[in-house]
């Protein structure tokens, strides 16, 4: 489907974007069982900075392709018929490329409120 | 294409071995694909949460609500199975815990931890 994330690069891919997750998953876990905002202002407030904003959507993003990975093996796996495979593969690639362009919109409306 | 025919074929779910280490890689792609499909959810409800004051009251209700509660255990525990999973792949990977017993006791703990974790996490949310 994709010489940019197959083989080698894909394994690659794999694994640096899953420390990142894994190391920001952490973070808001441990912020959000410690260190909770306690009302809409801070929440806001919180995501509303410059480093969390570009954080978050680097985790977005990092999320995303990390799942591109996982779900095209899946696929691969499970649907053997090729324009089924293709049609599958099309589909998850728009919907993931959707949840990028919404988490990004989001993000940076919340800097504007 | 004689050998093709000659390969035996078991897939008898039934009648499968599946050792505790291939029951860890099942749900590891099991909450892997659970958490795909959240993924549009947890964008829906960060984007309500941030939106303005009222939506981030309704975002607080929807993960306090019965149901919200039991997505978020849900979340939780794929969350720290595929995450200890993981970082267990990540350490064979550098040659840590290769071994069978070792692996399989690496294996036993990421399945048995995860859903303790899952709810103690679910608990400190809440």
């Amino acid at each position: 489907m994709s010489r940019k994330a197959s083989g080698l690069k894909a394994w690659v891919l794999q694994r640096a974007t899953a420390i990142y997750i894994g190391l920001f998953a952490l973070y808001l876990l441990l912020v959000m069982l410690f260190a909770a905002p306690a009302s809409y202002a801070a929440w806001r407030d919180w995501f509303a900075t410059p480093l969390m904003g570009i954080a978050t959507l680097v985790f977005v993003v990092a999320i995303l392709m990390h799942a591109w990975v996982g779900i095209r093996d899946v696929i691969i796996d499970y649907v053997w018929n090729t324009p089924a495979r293709v049609t599958v593969l099309s589909l998850v690639a728009l919907g993931l490329v959707a949840c990028a362009l919404w988490a990004s919109q989001s993000l940076i409306l919340v800097r504007l409120v | 294409m004689n050998t093709a025919q000659q390969r035996p074929v078991h897939l008898n779910l039934f009648k499968i071995r599946l050792p505790i280490g291939a029951i860890m890689s099942i749900i590891h792609r099991i909450t892997g694909v659970a958490m795909f499909l959240a993924v549009p959810f947890l964008i829906y409800l960060m984007d309500l949460s941030l939106i303005s004051e009222q939506g981030y009251q309704q975002a607080r209700a929807i993960v306090h609500a019965p149901l919200g509660i039991v997505l978020l255990f849900g979340l939780m525990w794929g969350l720290s199975h595929h995450l200890l999973a993981g970082i267990r792949y990540l350490l064979i990977d550098i040659d840590v815990g290769v071994e069978k017993p070792q692996a399989r006791h690496s294996a036993l703990a990421v399945t048995v931890v995860a859903p303790v974790l899952g709810l103690l996490l679910t608990w400190g949310l809440l």
